[in-house]
């Protein structure tokens, strides 16, 4: 049970063992801990940044959509208004169309009735004189009555 | 006549287990230590070897550490650091790298040694006396030497870190005034004289005890089946000594793990004492 000379061979040992417990274990664990904790606390902020800045961007998107909708509805209304506006313009085109079309179509007809009384008048003129031609046979001298005749087509 | 023989093989059954592997001068009939030069192969050759095992293991996990998901081996061997450096924080001052690896080397190596106690005592010892080696003592802390030669170096540590913070002057005047002040100058260098031998001598001796008695308790539980159990009466004596060989197996591990722990916590407390100016 005395103390012997074990002692510098323990001694010489637990230092070694020191040394190396140092080197090999403590040294590269602490170091994997410390790097460890290191990005846990780097995770731990970025995804706080990250949380804020997922905040800001759904604040401003929620304002861009407001935005937009505003927009939309202004855009809307303008083009309602237009829309009407186009409406209306047309209508007041076709209606003067219309108009011009009716007093063409009018003036037409007014060409073709007078046109037509000429056709019938000289027509008339003509049946007039033939068919007193040949009720009065010699009698009747066209050249001379042709005056009468004409004034009587007038008043057709 | 048959009872004293009988108490004679018993203290012989009981010797022969606490004897060392002794070399150099040793006694050739009891085999022990007869002086100081002597060597005990069996503490070198247990306790360099686990120290070789803690070095092994630590190396091959430390060559592939997992920093992301790390196993249960890594996990466990995490757990142990984490517990060392808590305790190494909470009681030391200041910065020091060196007292982080000591405390886990005294933690870890003491607590291994401490651990050869809980195989069974005649289980190395006779398959050593197969290959011919009489005497083997397998726990490395049953040995004085061992538990001095931690408690010697935590001491050197201790007068060099006394010395590098306080200066020698500093460490001096320590001895001179206190506890009681200038009054009472050589009452105080016997005081402190004592409360620093005492701080290796109590840590030597501590483990050293409990680690020796254990062993003690573990040889006389083995005696019971050992010399009782004869006959008829091993049905008795038999499963009596399982169930207290048991319960003391169970009771020492708490006992190897708090002896372990108290080096440690121990050695910390003394190298913060000897970090601080005025304790």
């Amino acid at each position: 049970m005395n103390i012997t000379a074990t002692l510098f061979g323990q001694i010489i040992a637990f230092v070694l063992l020191i040394y190396f417990v140092e080197k090999v274990l403590w040294a590269p664990l602490s170091t994997m801990l410390e790097d460890r904790q290191k990005r846990i606390s780097d995770g731990l902020a970025a995804g706080e940044k990250g949380k804020h800045e997922l905040e800001l961007a759904e604040k401003k998107a929620q304002q861009e959509i407001k935005e937009a909708k505003d927009k939309a509805s202004e855009i809307i209304a303008l083009a309602e208004k237009r829309g009407s506006e186009i409406v209306e313009e047309a209508k007041q085109e076709a209606r003067t169309e219309g108009e011009r079309i009716v007093t063409a179509a009018n003036a037409e007809l007014e060409r073709e009735v007078n046109r037509a009384k000429e056709a019938l008048r000289s027509q008339v003129a003509d049946l007039a004189v033939a068919g007193a031609s040949k009720i009065l046979k010699k009698e009747i001298d066209a050249a001379s009555h042709k005056g009468i005749i004409a004034k009587l087509v007038t008043q057709i | 006549m048959s009872e004293s023989s009988s108490g004679s093989s018993t203290v012989e059954y009981i010797q022969h287990h606490l004897t060392n592997l002794c070399v150099g001068d040793c006694d050739p009939v009891t085999h022990k230590a007869n002086g100081f030069w002597a060597l005990h192969l069996d503490s070198l050759f247990f306790s360099v070897l686990l120290g070789c095992l803690i070095i092994l293991v630590s190396w091959r996990l430390t060559r592939n550490l997992n920093a992301d998901t790390p196993g249960g081996f890594q996990n466990f061997v995490e757990s142990i650091l984490d517990f060392v450096s808590t305790n190494v924080r909470d009681t030391f001052p200041g910065h020091n790298p060196l007292i982080a690896p000591l405390a886990l080397t005294v933690f870890v190596w003491v607590w291994m040694m401490n651990f050869m106690d809980l195989i069974p005592v005649d289980l190395l010892p006779v398959i050593a006396s197969l290959m011919g080696i009489e005497y083997l003592k397998i726990v490395p802390t049953t040995d004085l030497s061992t538990t001095f030669a931690m408690s010697l170096t935590v001491f050197a540590l201790i007068l060099y870190y006394n010395i590098k913070i306080k200066g020698l002057g500093g460490y001096l005047k320590n001895f001179l005034f206190h506890p009681f002040g200038k009054f009472f100058v050589p009452v105080n260098i016997v005081m402190t004289a004592i409360e620093e031998l005492a701080k290796p001598l109590s840590l030597g001796l501590r483990l050293f005890g409990n680690l020796f008695a254990g062993e003690l308790v573990f040889l006389l539980i083995a005696l019971i089946g050992g010399t009782l159990a004869v006959g008829a009466a091993a049905l008795f004596w038999l499963p009596l000594q399982i169930v207290l060989d048991l319960g003391w197996l169970i009771f020492h591990l708490l006992i190897i793990t708090l002896q372990a722990f108290i080096f440690m916590v121990l050695t910390i407390v003394y190298l913060a004492m000897a970090h601080t100016e005025e304790h």
